[in-house]
Order: structure tokens, then C-alpha cells, then sequence
């Protein structure tokens, strides 16, 4: 066992607080964390068995025989399932939704940072109020108003009105307010004009906002599953999630395909979870520390 | 605002203010539509998916507002009175709302205390730190979708590991994860924390780092044992978080939607147990299109959960001062 092992070993290597007691914690610690972990490594172990392993009465931890089967099922353009088009549809989805909430958040931002306008107040206290307003509310209306526009079964359902979200402004104006102004200020008075501050100046000096605020809209759209599930209808207009959903009840107990379609769609946001992880975590503990 | 602004210029800055305020007439110089054009993008979106919305929901549940039929009959409170009176489906819908408030306690007092643990095990100075963080939030980015149908598996009353594993350890291998009560709402709640657990547990952490380290020290001097520092420093300088934590939890797990439309499914399994109010609410208003009674529920569900998240509020921000 991992856990006697590394009790065993000799105790406060670097410093004396490190007892027996405190390597069995921590064996302990990474003996949880497998099984925490357990999960998500049966997800890919299973992508790779056949449909008939998946379900064999003692399940095995490597795939025997070792297939592609689920990937090739999945990669199958004559598909009804089309999942590659499904792919590429949240990849649209999900970096046009970005895009939207990076320009209309941070503009909408600066101005409330730094300038002084009648209704400033007004739209501020309207656009907090709402990160209040429970989002189910939003759902029937917000149908009516996608449909009105004949954006019903497009991408355009997913890409925009979900962009409305008053966090993006809330979270971009906090760091504009942080910023040192004399910059700003400086370029002013040598006769720059709002936009190219805002562009040339405040932009730059906001990478890490911009960052942090990119990566969880791209997280939220790339894994949102209410909304597209209800205005995405056709067979190769869904993204991932709701296509998952359709996999799920088509396939039935294929769960080599079935997986095959979660693994495909954790990729994206574990490899941008893992080169932003920084961005991810300090975005959601800044919103906690708001509260 | 323009004369707090000038008072933090710097001296050069402000030097070369005096010069070109005698010739232009101040630093402030903006156009008065400049503004507006910058709010201008965000507020199209923000009157059209945000503003509207919230005041047409309102409008919409005052009507027999079914999309397929070319009439929608204003019937003023109707759709609310319907939902106290009994009739119709308005049973079907507190049964979704019972299932909700079923989630919800017990959903969200695991998801209070364990993220906390896991912050309290991640605060303190260990090798690879940041991987144990990293991995405890990692299910969180993967979204509901895939969380969904990979328990739906795991959970699978026949071929799911779980129960296989159960099995092999001498307990019952045929648990009803995905049709049995109360099994399936062992299994929704568990999959539950596994997701969301990493996301408190950040928020949890950055409460932690915000705790002054002398309160430690004094304590420590002051002879409190771990148990004491954790109970008299740690739990009262985390009270602000807490609050915070158990609000989004509160209000996360009354809007569960995709662990059981993936895991029990559709209609709730077992016979619409475990189908929850937003379920209810989409199917009545995007599956049968019966948006009125649909808007009316929303409504109702709404102003549960501000009185709720109100009282919250009250209730832990009460003990801050």
C-alpha cells in the first residue's frame, strides 16, 4: 500500500514538525484525492473498450482489448449524431460569445470607472441589480425575444443574449476603478481622446482582467446546457452539451461512444484549465470575496 | 469628480493641467455623447435580454400566453390563483417544487462543510499544494453535460462501478442509484459535490488567506489548541465567506437542472420524484408551451429564493458585528 509506504519513510526530512502523524495525512490526502480523480480517469478508460466491455460484469481499469471504436463512432461524418459539427459549433459559439461579453463589458465598464454622465448611477444600480434577479425568470421572455429575431435553432441564440450577463461589466469596472488614473489623465491632457485611452492605455494595462474574464466565458458558454438545450433544435445545430444529452439517449448503453463524446468535450476547457489556471481561480475567488 | 481627479494628478501632470486649462478650459474634455456610445453596446444588450425580460415575464403571467395558438387571453392573476387553487397541473408543479427544496437540503450542508475541509487541508504549507487545488476544482470546468452522463454511468444500477465496487466489498450491488428513492438523491447530491465542491473550496481559500496571521499567533500564545484556533479565529474570520458560500449554494441547488435530466431523467425517476421546479417549469413552458402558468412559476420560484437569499443575509449578517 501507497499509505504504508510512505508513513514508513523517515519523518522531518526538512523540518522537525513533520511526525508520523502528518505523513499519514497526507497519505490519507492522496489516497482521497484518487478517488476524487477515479471518475474522471473511468471516463477516458472507458472511451477506449468496446461497446461490450462497458458493461461487462467486472469492470476492468484498462481497456482490453485497447479500441478507438468510441472515437471513429463519434468522428463518423454520415452520423445522425454529428459530434465534430457539434464541436465546431461550441468552439463558434464560444469564442463569438467571449469576444461579445470582452468588448461590450469593458466598455461599458471604463465608462462607469471613469466618466461622469447623467444616469450613470441609475444604469449602474439597474446593472447590479440584476446579478440578483434569479435567471429562470429571463427564460420564457428571452425565448419569445430569440424566436422574434428568428435566431430559434442558430448560433446566434447562444452566442448573444447570454453576453447581457452583468457580471462582465460589474467584474471589469472593479479593475478599472483599481487602476492608477494619473496615465489616463496625463494622455488627456496631451489630447488623446477617450477611445484611444481606453484602447491604447487602459486595454493594455488590463491583460489580466481581460484574462480572467475571457476564460470564464468561454467556460460558462462551452458548458451552458439549459439554454441550448430548449433554442438549439436540429440535429446539427447543437453544441456540445446539449449534444451530449442526445448522445446519451440515443446510444443508450454504447458508453464507449457515449464517453468518447464527454472526453471530446472536457478537452478544450481542461487544457485552458490548465494554462489559465491562475486566471480561473483568482476570477472565482474574486467573485466570492465581492460578497 | 474633475477637482478629485486633479487633486491625485501627479506634480508634472498637474503643472502642464494649470498650462492647458488657461488655454482649453479644463481636462475635461470629453464629448457628451462619449458616454453614452461607450455604454451604448452593453445597454442594447443588456434592455433587449436583461431589462425586457424581467418586465415581460411579468406580463406573460398574466396571460393564457400558449405559444402555438394565435390568441393570448389577458386573465389577469389567473395563472398564480391556478397554482394555489390545486387545479390543473399546479400539483405536479409543488411536487417539482418539493423535489427542489428535497435538493436543496440536502444538497447544500455537504456542499457548506466539505469545500471547507478541503480549504482547511489546502491552506496549510505542503508539497504540491497547488496540484491538490487544481484537482479538487477541475470538475467544476467540465460542466454539467459531461458530469451528467458520466455518473449516469457510474451510477448505473447494473453495469455502474459503484455498485459493482459496493458489491466487492460486501454490501448490496443492486442500489437503485437512478430510480429509487432514497438512493437517487444520494447519488444527485454526490455527483453534486464532486462537481461544485472545488468551486466553494476556492472561495473558502481566498476567505482563509484574508485571515490575519497574528490572530493565529495570539492565540497560539494564548495556549489555544488547533481545535480552538480553528473554532475561535478560523469559523469567525470566514463568517463574510461563509455567508457568500451558502447563498450561491443555496441558490445553485434551487435551480438544479442537468444532474437529474441526465441522471434520473426527464420525468424525475422514480414516477417524477426527482423531477425539480426548473424542470417542471421548462417543460411546461418550452415543452408544452403553455408560457403563461410556465411565467407565473417562474415568478414564484423567483421571489422564493430572494426572500430566501434575503434572509440569508439578515440572518449571518446579524452575528458580523
Amino acid at each position: 500500500m501507497a499509505e504504508a509506504a510512505v508513513a514508513s519513510r523517515p519523518p522531518g526530512r526538512s523540518t522537525g514538525s513533520r511526525r508520523p502523524l502528518w505523513w499519514l495525512a497526507y497519505a490519507a490526502l492522496i489516497v482521497f484525492t484518487a478517488f476524487y480523480v477515479a471518475p474522471f480517469v473511468w471516463m477516458i478508460v472507458t472511451s477506449f473498450k468496446t461497446n461490450a466491455a462497458t458493461t461487462a460484469a467486472t469492470p476492468t481499469w484498462i481497456p482490453q482489448p485497447f479500441v478507438t471504436e468510441g472515437y471513429s463512432e463519434i468522428a463518423n461524418p454520415a452520423l445522425d449524431q454529428p459530434v465534430l459539427k457539434w464541436f465546431l459549433n461550441s468552439v463558434i459559439s464560444a469564442v463569438g460569445h467571449t469576444l461579445t461579453v470582452l468588448v461590450t463589458a469593458s466598455m461599458a465598464a471604463y465608462a462607469l470607472a471613469r466618466m461622469e454622465f447623467t444616469g450613470k448611477r441609475l444604469m449602474f444600480g439597474l446593472i447590479i441589480a440584476t446579478l440578483f434577479i434569479p435567471p429562470i425568470i429571463f427564460l420564457i421572455p428571452n425565448y419569445l425575444i430569440v424566436d422574434t429575431f428568428g435566431w430559434i435553432d442558430t448560433l446566434m441564440a447562444v452566442i448573444v443574449p447570454t453576453a447581457a450577463t452583468a457580471f462582465g461589466v460589474f467584474f471589469m469596472r472593479q479593475f478599472f476603478v483599481s487602476l492608477p488614473i494619473e496615465l489616463e489623465e496625463a494622455a488627456l491632457l496631451d489630447g488623446a481622446n477617450h477611445w484611444a485611452i481606453f484602447t491604447r492605455i487602459v486595454l493594455p494595462l488590463s491583460k489580466p482582467a481581460l484574462a480572467t474574464l475571457a476564460v470564464l466565458s468561454f467556460l460558462n458558454n462551452w458548458n451552458d446546457f439549459l439554454w441550448p438545450l430548449f433554442v438549439l433544435v436540429s440535429g446539427p445545430n447543437l453544441t456540445l452539451p446539449p449534444g451530449l444529452s442526445q448522445l446519451q439517449s440515443s446510444y443508450g448503453t454504447d458508453y464507449a461512444v457515449i464517453m468518447a463524446g464527454g472526453v471530446l468535450a472536457s478537452i478544450p476547457v481542461l487544457i485552458i484549465f490548465t494554462v489559465a489556471q491562475r486566471y480561473v481561480i483568482e476570477g472565482v475567488a474574486r467573485s466570492g470575496l465581492k460578497g | 469628480m474633475a477637482t478629485q481627479e486633479t487633486t491625485r494628478v501627479t506634480a508634472s501632470g498637474l503643472a502642464r493641467s494649470r498650462a492647458r486649462a488657461a488655454t482649453r478650459g479644463g481636462p475635461q474634455k470629453q464629448g457628451t455623447f462619449t458616454p453614452y456610445l461607450f455604454m451604448l453596446p452593453y445597454m442594447i444588450l443588456f434592455g433587449i435580454f436583461v431589462a425586457a425580460p424581467t418586465i415581460s415575464a411579468f406580463w406573460i403571467s398574466l396571460h393564457n400566453w400558449d405559444y402555438l395558438l394565435p390568441g393570448k387571453p389577458f386573465t389577469g392573476l389567473d395563472n398564480y390563483i391556478d397554482l394555489f387553487s390545486g387545479s390543473g397541473s399546479a400539483g405536479l408543479f409543488w411536487k417539482s417544487m418539493w423535489a427542489t427544496a428535497q435538493f436543496t437540503i440536502y444538497s447544500v450542508p455537504p456542499l457548506v462543510i466539505f469545500p471547507l475541509l478541503v480549504a482547511v487541508v489546502l491552506h496549510q504549507k505542503f508539497p504540491g499544494r497547488n496540484f491538490f487545488r487544481a484537482v479538487y476544482f477541475a470538475p467544476y470546468v467540465l460542466g454539467v453535460a459531461v458530469v451528467g452522463i458520466l455518473w449516469r454511468y457510474l451510477l448505473d444500477p447494473t453495469v455502474g462501478v459503484i455498485n459493482y465496487y459496493l458489491g466487492l466489498i460486501g454490501l448490496p450491488s443492486d442500489i437503485p442509484w437512478t430510480n429509487g428513492l432514497p438512493w437517487a438523491w444520494i447519488g444527485l447530491v454526490g455527483m453534486t459535490v464532486w462537481w461544485t465542491a472545488g468551486f466553494n473550496a476556492v472561495i473558502y481559500l481566498a476567505g482563509l488567506q484574508g485571515i490575519p496571521r497574528d490572530l493565529y499567533e495570539a492565540a497560539r500564545v494564548d495556549g489555544a489548541s488547533r481545535w480552538q484556533q480553528f473554532r475561535h479565529v478560523t469559523l469567525p474570520g470566514l463568517r463574510p465567506v461563509t455567508l457568500f458560500v451558502v447563498t450561491v449554494t443555496i441558490l445553485a441547488s434551487a435551480n438544479v437542472f442537468g444532474q437529474p435530466y441526465l441522471v434520473t431523467g426527464q420525468s424525475g425517476a422514480p414516477g417524477n420524484a426527482t423531477r425539480t421546479a426548473i424542470m417542471y417549469i421548462t417543460g411546461e413552458g418550452l415543452g408544452r408551451f403553455r408560457m403563461g402558468s410556465a411565467s407565473a412559476m417562474s415568478i414564484l420560484l423567483a421571489s422564493i429564493l430572494a426572500i430566501i437569499g434575503a434572509f440569508n443575509f439578515r440572518l449571518l449578517g446579524r452575528r458580523n458585528d
